[in-house]
């Protein structure tokens, strides 16, 4: 008998086609937009004009007497249930429908239900709303300023327009090292505010049965069960009554984590009419109201020895909150993982202070394909090193190896109190190296020039934190964070395994299932994958910060090992030997010392159901719940290279090189697609893709012809490479992979750019690096900043 | 009658058009109001509900159909103007048992992730390979700059119609990487 072939049963490393494609490519997804139920009908909000305005008055006779509208709800309306206002997921409250006064462009202000969505637009066209305009704060600066009109005055106690301050690190240590600095670098920095914007709306099909008491709601979530305790505690139903359903979801990037006005609307809307409720955004709805992230500026300084050893880093962010600290972020980050900055380099000390604040723009803050602002931490990481490397007349490749950690100094502790565990960085950084052809590069860079023509690298290197938790320091609304599952083996050896993530995209239908072929040898094929509904999958806390591999994926482990644990004793029995005298191998237990006489996996299933030990409890099932002892810790380099072109600032990519060491890869096929999508949400963030506000608090970037995305036509080519470093504490070796490239990914664009510039005066553009900003920036000599402007229209 | 063919009446039911519709070979006559547009027609009055619907103005088309054989997006013509014509969406791609060379190219290329712009990229993909069927990368990548995909980044989508470029023409499709 020889031992399965792991690969060949779609085990793991095996890149085995996806089995959710077999739907997707007939058309027969089910997303949120294709649950049609009997009698359902059709929400439409309305949405305020005006960033910031009292309301004077609301007047919805006309809208009622449409043929066809069933339901017009007003803010007064939901005060009158006590639901005009909701927790957030970040401790703060957000309004549901607004009564006092509108505080951003897009606010949901009524809401009006009927037979089908035309009706119901009808519906909104004929709501009369009067308003009276109050000056609008479109960016920190002006959050800040003395006198400034406090735009969340619902708040008791609140008396500015500060949302949160935070701070980490060791003050007086890094104030006596920049004492002693040779030099010290300094950048200054906004990242724009940006949109997820995944394909699909959100929405959600709210069905609520008087007859049984029971809540159903379909809805476009992440994370489906923070969201059926959320509506516990918002709509006070009880949990057991509760069931939410997220469907296939029609991509997520952290847009469809949070919980928002229009579910509770849907929700009650269900409630009044007795009938199902469809609530779905068009695409403005979602760009200008739903989680955006980014939105932070940074002031940062290094402290330098001139021989290149970093000794210190002082950062100072403001974050643009919006009108509601609406965000997902754990209770005690207030800021998200922005201190996982720097976490590759050997940095002993370190300072970072961030201030949230209030504006009249939309609320999020969101962990747009990141985990918890890790993106704009090492965004502001990378761009600091090239600013520093250059004040020191030092090459960017040889800066960086300077103060990459060593292989031999994990696990270490970070300033900010991380434990990094692993990684092989200054391979990584040579293997990216030698792909792109770095000192030939050079060369040509060099040559080039003298003819007038302006080529530039860019280098970006960073390990980033994926997975939260551990319990222990991560939790959202105090609920833990750690995930689920649940694996069930059936009489015939075939199963169903369920978790409590939620894929969108990420595969995991397809690559839970070679987990289990791994530590089962069930082959893949045989094991089904489902997730997203509450009723029936065990409590996790959703997909998102590229958790699902780190810890709901460990929980598939540690279930199937559970499993084989029992199957070993079925084992025993079957081959009457005790069990210390059994053996396994991939798919079957065997007798030490007499390999021949075995059990496969499928025979103790068989035997769990039909022929087991006497007093053993019948069944061969297991459900595991992991909390991840540490987060997970991928590292990646990326390299750019590209050409600018002196007389428009337009700038072509030449070349995109990745290397990601993200650990053993389940399904090397899916961890690309990751891989490939992240750099692509790289290049679009440097290049093209920003929501902005102008005086007045008018969002520009509210459909897709002001919100430009990268298509096929621009989006450059990737090449990838690998390093493997098995996680230390994940059962087989994983790490998070989902956000890396979009995390890492942009600084190595902007980097390319401003080498190629490749003049001292012109330390920074913020991105996006439009060909008008990039031209300013090669006429002036100067840095170009892309805040948005002070002062009024 | 059997009770498929009652239509309540209710007071909204406004002024109306008869249309003729052929929807993946099959005529469809039916009555709509004029102000629908036809991915609604689609979607809702005939039940097809692989065309999507991802943005507002006509940017993303995860609408696309292919309207007398040219690839068109659905959220940005009406149905009565559809009214004559010969409309195919991706359920009339391949057979109940057999893929179309462009469905499992996506599949084999792993051109999809959440799947949501797929329907519209399949199809804009096969109303190239009807007309070119041998494109180059870039004829591709230029026949697909409508759709936006948020998901793969386009290279596995760009790797997927070539694959089926091939297969419909006969030639070997490109060896999968030890798969
Ligand atoms: S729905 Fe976006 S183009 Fe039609
Ligand atoms: S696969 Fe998700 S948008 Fe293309």
């Amino acid at each position: 008998m020889t031992a399965l072939d792991e690969v060949k049963i779609g085990g793991l490393g095996a890149s085995r086609l996806r089995v959710e494609d077999q739907r997707f490519v007939r058309g027969r997804g089910t997303y949120l937009d294709d649950i049609k139920l009997p009698g359902m009908l059709y929400m439409e909000i309305v949405r305020s004009p005006l960033a910031h305005a009292r309301i004077t008055r609301i007047d919805t006779s006309k809208a009622w007497q449409i043929p066809g509208v069933r339901l017009v709800l007003t803010g007064e309306m939901m005060a009158q249930r006590n639901l005009a206002w909701m927790p957030t997921l970040s401790y703060d409250t957000q309004a549901v429908l607004a009564t006092d006064k509108v505080r951003f462009q897009g606010q949901e202000v009524v809401v009006v239900v009927a037979d089908d969505p035309y009706i119901a637009k009808d519906g909104c066209d004929a709501v009369e709303i009067d308003y009276e305009p109050l000056p609008a704060i479109v960016n920190p600066e002006q959050s800040a300023a003395p006198g400034a009109p406090i735009i969340r005055d619902d708040k008791p106690g609140q008396t500015d327009n500060t949302c949160y301050r935070w701070e980490v690190g060791d003050r007086e240590a890094t104030e006596r090292a920049f004492a002693e600095a040779d030099v010290v670098s300094s950048l200054k920095l906004h990242y724009p505010r940006s949109h997820p914007s995944p394909i699909e709306c959100c929405g959600a099909v709210a069905d609520f049965d008087a007859g049984t008491g029971k809540l159903t709601v379909y809805m476009t979530t992440q994370a489906p069960h923070i969201v059926r305790a959320a509506v516990a505690l918002i709509a006070e139903l009880p949990e057991h009554q509760i069931r939410i359903v997220s469907p296939d979801i029609g991509g997520g990037f952290g847009n469809k984590v949070p919980v928002y006005p229009g579910y509770v609307h849907a929700i009650l809307a269900s409630i009044l009419t007795g009938r199902p409720v469809k609530w779905i955004e068009d695409k403005t709805g979602n760009l200008i109201s739903t989680g955006f992230g980014r939105d932070m500026y940074l002031d940062a300084q290094m402290a330098l020895r001139r021989d290149g050893k970093i000794l210190a880093v002082r950062m100072h962010a403001d974050t643009d909150q919006g009108a509601f600290f609406a965000d997902a972020q754990p209770s005690k980050f207030k800021v998200g993982l922005l201190h996982s900055a720097f976490a590759c380099y050997d940095i002993g000390i370190g300072y970072i202070t961030a201030q949230g604040h209030y504006t009249n723009k939309a609320p999020g803050g969101v962990a747009y394909r990141c985990s918890f602002r890790v993106t704009e931490a090492m965004f502001f990481q990378e761009r600091m090193m090239q600013a520093a490397a250059t004040d020191l007349g030092m090459d960017q490749a040889e800066f960086r190896r300077i103060n990459l950690r060593r292989d031999v100094a994990f696990p270490a502790r970070t300033p900010f109190g991380f434990l990094v565990d692993s990684g092989q960085y200054h391979k990584c950084l040579q293997v990216g190296l030698d792909a792109i052809g770095y000192d030939e590069f050079r060369r040509e860079q060099a040559a080039a020039r003298e003819k007038g023509r302006l080529l530039g690298i860019g280098i970006s290197t960073m390990t980033e934190p994926l997975g939260a938790g551990n319990s222990r320091e991560y939790d959202i609304l105090g609920i833990k964070m750690f995930d689920s599952a649940e694996l069930r083996v059936h009489l015939t050896g075939k199963a169903i395994l369920r978790t409590g993530a939620r894929t969108q995209g990420q595969g995991h239908e397809t690559t839970w299932a070679q987990i289990v072929a791994h530590e089962l040898g069930i082959p893949a094929d045989d094991v089904v994958v489902e997730e997203g509904d509450t009723d029936t999958a065990p409590y996790g806390m959703g997909t998102y910060a590229s958790r699902s591999t780190p810890v709901a994926g460990a929980a598939v482990s540690m279930a199937a090992r559970k499993v084989r644990a029992k199957a070993r004793k079925i084992a025993a029995h079957l081959l009457e030997v005790s069990e210390e005298d059994v053996e396994w191998e991939l798919g079957r237990f065997y007798v030490r010392g007499a390999p021949e006489r075995g059990a496969s996996i499928q025979e103790c299933a068989m035997a769990a159901y039909s022929n087991m030990p006497d007093g053993m409890e019948p069944g061969l099932e297991a459900t595991a719940y992991y909390d991840p002892p540490n987060l997970t810790w991928p590292f990646a380099c990326y390299i750019v290279t590209v050409e600018v072109d002196p007389e428009t600032g337009v700038w072509d990519v030449l070349r995109v090189v990745a290397v990601d060491d993200c650990g053993v890869r389940i399904n090397p096929m899916i961890v690309e697609g990751q891989i490939m999508g992240g750099l692509t949400e790289a290049y679009a963030m440097a290049s093209m893709q920003f929501q902005t506000y102008d005086a007045d608090g008018n969002m520009i970037g509210a459909n897709y012809m002001d919100y430009l995305l990268p298509t096929a036509w621009e989006t450059p080519g990737f090449e990838l490479h690998e390093v493997v470093t098995p996680c230390p504490h994940h059962p087989i070796g994983a790490k998070g992979v989902g956000e890396c490239a979009a995390v890492g990914g942009p600084a190595a664009f902007v980097n390319a750019v401003i080498d190629a510039i490749g003049d001292a005066g012109v330390r920074n553009i913020d991105m996006p690096l439009l060909p008008d900003r990039v031209w300013t920036a090669l006429q002036t000599r100067q840095s170009v900043s892309g805040a948005p402007p002070v002062g009024r229209s | 009658m059997s009770f498929s063919k009652t239509v309540e009446i209710t007071e909204t039911s406004a002024d109306t058009r008869r249309i003729t519709v052929t929807v993946n070979g099959t005529p469809r006559v039916v009555e709509v109001e004029p102000r629908l547009l036809l991915v609604h027609l689609l979607r809702e009055g005939l039940a097809l509900r692989g065309t999507h619907i991802g943005c507002d103005t006509t940017n993303c088309g995860a609408c696309t159909v292919l309207h007398d054989g040219n690839p068109i997006k659905s959220c940005t013509m009406l149905a009565v103007q559809a009214d004559g014509h010969e409309i195919t969406t991706v359920e009339g791609l391949g057979t109940p048992s057999e893929l179309d060379p462009v469905q499992e190219g996506f599949h084999r290329e792993h051109g999809l992730q959440c799947g949501f712009c797929t329907p519209g990229m399949m199809m804009a993909a096969r109303a190239l390979l009807d007309r070119e069927p041998d494109p180059s990368e870039e004829d591709v990548r230029w026949a697909l700059s409508g759709n936006l995909c948020r998901c793969t980044g386009y290279q596995n989508i760009v790797k997927a119609v070539l694959w089926a470029a091939d297969k419909q023409r006969g030639a070997q499709p490109a060896e999968e990487d030890a798969r």
